[in-house]
């Protein structure tokens, strides 16, 4: 077993993983950094972020309003002294990734445009035509290349955390294309894997979204925080589940059921606005959990339009004409024509809700440290405490370069102050997760792992969608037990080590089934309704007496887990009801 | 409870394709083999869906790489009918009821079955320096982000459409021949850099440029810019280059270091 010594391991080379590695090269050059992904960097996640990265610039706009559209967006859930330092740096890192070259579009002036976004009072959404993510990820993909101390391992897949003395110290990855087995000492290690949007059977994630990096720390009693939000995007492509940006909405596309009414006026998001003239926080610009809540409720009035892929309303962008359509939203208008033959320049766009984000995540605090010293958590993979109960369209790009600066920092500054422990107890634990991973090569049960993987897919689409009740979600964790114990039995027919996509798939399966778990179990608990968890049954109101609260979900191995409660940190804004629409305003006044 | 009412799948027909794979196991085959799948057909299926039947139904131990299912991370490219392509944006509506032949990315080693070897189309990216090299005087943050219009920001945008997914570089005679050619998405990254109104690292690139390597081991066949699934258009970058490459030696000549 090859043994590497470094000073910060990084998991995960998306957004946020890469700020953090660029963070430390340019601020504390004598330190070594690995970065570790399962894929080349320029293939992680945030590349298919489409819409935008918030920031306030304008003048008419205040960290004031982005601070309350975010806590009150996020149903009172957020950690408010961390939506405060993130509010406070969303510009700054959002210009320090224009100053490393991020195409962000312009004004005629030469200065930055923004644009409208959901949930948001004021126009502050930078993007990169609609492929910001794009954008992002190959600006710091391509900068990390300037830094020496940063050593790459491409196409390495994690399987363990080498915890010793109560601290990480460590991981083991896996070499793809060699099968071989690596132990990287580190003195500190930061978690940026990414979601688990992969739970659910359509959703807009690419195959790689597993919630590896969650379950890791899961496993190792780390707890996982909020895991019952997750967000369903409003416009997902049916079939595929392809995402089809906010940004369409923002720049003044509009909902229509199949009598072309623009249903959403009837769920507290009106007054209709005039087509072509989008209003921040109205309609169309309501906040995600609400509208794909909308979809529910017009499917159930049957309103919806049922077709070849399933039930759909429409998204129209016809009025924002072909030069419109080609410079903000050129992407959404290929990824129609090519996936559902729609040519929105002409036709308006099936779409449906998917499953888009996980809110929750490792628990961390507001410096983005985990409770197992040395192990730091940023991006999707992470519960920093920002998005609450809901995440507003575009607050999550921002957070990958706000809290991926502050982990390089924070990593940085704890592996500074700590040394190398022995290697020998770390090779004997490292040894063991080897052993562990090569017997799971060699079962030979009969279960197939693309049924245990529909099968859990589809019970969560059933439980734990947009509404909830107590029965749906206990069907969904016995099917979740049912699969964990078939998962025990699965079937691997390729035994061989170079490239064994089959073997990751199956790890994959066992990350996603932990974390399928967490999120069930912490959603039946939660006997509210609060932002995307809602529940038809008798829970349909927020609970600020008894659930302004966070979940703690804490694996235990082969049991069900145990789900804890902790205070949300409130500094300025007490919880008052969440609006939109016309009574937002008359709440304004 | 959810919303997500199963999508009907595709009207269930008896029509099925042909795919047939080049498999190679390195561990197991001397060298590649074909090996033919029946894929259950539907118009709107895609290559990597095919794929992945197959992966889920027929035969585990296919590998190939894949990720976003919509044509930005860049994974999936392979080769078509002998034409490179994303597998995700492939679709058998477009070969049906032909049979499709399914092999990894021309010029580029095989490493097992669809999966290729990409460390040196990833080596040559990171050598053509693809970041902002910023002036002496270079701004800081607080005084807040560069100007860029529009006009200037079509200088370059295009070659940063680039999503790293090798299709060129299977495309390309010349990366056949000698694969020491610095090659199509590379040089387009660099014009992209040097055409960036914030950038002052032209002079370090254009060496690059003007090696042997660089530019001028471009034939101009122009197929790099046909198989692009991004519009990225390389070949019009490497003749760029070549435009400011002969001015360089042109003020060489009177001008020498």
């Amino acid at each position: 077993m090859q043994i590497i010594k470094t000073d910060v391991a990084i998991i995960g080379a998306g957004g946020s993983g890469l700020r953090a590695a660029i963070e430390i090269a340019e601020n504390h050059p004598q330190l070594e950094i690995a970065l570790i992904s399962k894929v080349y960097p320029m293939r992680s996640h945030t590349v298919a972020a489409e819409g935008g990265a918030a920031g306030v610039v304008q003048d008419s706009d205040s960290l004031d309003q982005h601070f309350d559209d975010t806590v009150s967006g996020g149903d009172w859930l957020c950690e408010q002294d961390v939506v405060q330092y993130f509010v406070e740096n969303a510009a700054k890192q959002l210009t320090q990734l224009e100053h490393w070259g991020c195409p962000w579009s312009r004004k005629e002036d030469g200065s930055i445009n923004v644009r409208a976004f959901g949930g948001m009072k004021k126009e502050r959404t930078w993007f990169a035509a609609d492929k910001s993510g794009f954008h992002i990820l190959h600006t710091l993909f391509q900068t990390s290349i300037k830094h020496p101390k940063i050593t790459r391992f491409d196409e390495h897949f994690c399987l363990d955390l080498i915890v010793e003395d109560n601290k990480i110290q460590g991981v083991v990855i896996l070499d793809i294309s060699e099968g071989e087995a690596k132990l990287i000492q580190a003195k500190s290690v930061i978690m940026a894997t990414g979601g688990a949007a992969r739970v659910y059977t359509y959703n807009t994630n690419g195959g790689i979204v597993t919630g590896d990096g969650m379950s890791l720390a899961y496993r190792h009693g780390v707890a996982l925080r909020d895991m019952e939000f997750i967000q369903y995007h409003p416009t997902g492509l049916p079939g595929s589940g392809i995402l089809m940006t906010e940004g369409c909405r923002g720049e003044g596309g509009v909902l229509i059921n199949k009598d072309g009414y623009r249903y959403l006026q009837d769920y507290g998001l009106g007054p209709e606005t005039p087509i072509g003239q989008p209003k921040n926080k109205h309609m169309e610009l309501g906040p995600r959990d609400k509208i794909s809540q909308c979809f529910w409720q017009e499917q159930q009035k049957g309103n919806v339009i049922s077709g070849d892929r399933g039930d759909v309303v429409y998204l129209d962008l016809r009025h924002l004409g072909e030069a419109k359509i080609n410079e903000r939203l050129p992407f959404i208008r290929e990824l129609a024509k090519a996936y559902v033959g729609v040519d929105p320049v002409h036709e308006p766009i099936p779409v449906r809700p998917t499953v888009h984000y996980t809110m929750g995540g490792i628990a961390t605090d507001a410096k983005t440290a985990t409770s197992l010293t040395g192990l730091y958590a940023i991006g999707e993979c992470a519960s920093v405490g920002l998005h609450g109960a809901n995440r507003l369209g575009s607050n999550s790009l921002s957070e990958l370069a706000v809290f991926g600066q502050l982990a390089g920092q924070q990593a940085a500054q704890y592996a500074q102050q700590t040394t190398h422990q022995d290697i020998a107890p770390l090779r004997e634990q490292a040894e063991q997760v080897i052993a562990r991973t090569e017997a799971l090569l060699n079962s030979n049960g009969t279960e197939k792992m693309a049924d245990i993987r529909q099968e859990m897919g589809d019970c969560m689409e059933q439980g734990v969608g947009i509404y909830r009740t107590q029965e749906s979600m206990q069907q969904t964790i016995d099917k979740l037990a049912e699969l964990k114990e078939r998962y025990k039995h699965i079937q691997i027919n390729d035994k061989s080590s170079v490239f064994n996509t089959e073997f990751l798939y199956a790890i994959e399966l066992g990350y996603l089934l932990d974390t399928a778990e967490a999120m069930a179990h912490s959603a039946i608990l939660r006997q509210e309704s609060r932002g995307s968890h809602q529940r038809i049954d008798d829970f349909q109101t927020r609970d600020d007496i008894n659930f302004l609260k966070h979940s703690l979900a804490y694996y235990q191995a082969d049991k069900a887990p145990v789900i804890k409660y902790a205070d949300v940190t409130i500094t300025k804004s007490q919880p008052a009801e969440r609006v939109y629409g016309a009574a937002s305003e008359a709440k304004e006044k | 409870m959810s919303a997500q009412t199963m999508p009907t799948q595709q009207a269930v027909s008896d029509k099925v394709i042909e795919v047939e794979i080049l498999r190679y196991r390195p561990e197991q085959d001397e060298k590649p083999f074909p090996q033919l799948f029946e894929v259950p057909y539907s118009p709107d299926m895609s290559i990597l869906e095919a794929l992945q039947y197959i992966k889920d139904h027929l035969d585990s131990t296919v590998s190939f790489r894949w990720s976003c299912r919509m044509a930005i991370c860049g994974s999936c490219g392979l080769m078509v009918n002998n034409v490179p392509k994303l597998g995700c944006k492939a679709f058998l509506r477009d070969y049906y009821p032909q049979k499709i032949k399914l092999e990894a990315l021309a010029n580029f080693p095989i490493e097992r079955d669809l999966v290729v070897d990409m460390g040196d189309f990833i080596k040559k990216l990171e050598e053509i320096k693809p970041y902002i090299i910023p002036a002496t005087d270079d701004k800081c943050l607080s005084e807040g982000t560069y100007k860029q219009t529009p006009e200037q920001m079509e200088k370059y945008k295009q070659y940063s459409m680039c999503i790293n997914c090798g299709l060129c570089y299977a495309a390309c005679p010349q990366y056949g021949l000698d694969s020491k050619f610095t090659g199509p998405a590379a040089l387009a990254l660099l014009a992209r850099y040097n055409r960036d109104s914030r950038d002052a690292g032209s002079a370090e690139r254009m060496k690059i440029v003007n090696q042997e390597e660089g530019v001028w081991s471009c034939t101009f066949v122009g197929y790099c810019s046909v198989v692009c699934p991004k519009g990225v258009d390389p070949a019009a970058a490497i003749q760029l280059l070549k435009v400011e490459s002969s001015k360089d030696y042109l003020i060489g000549m009177f001008k020498p270091d």
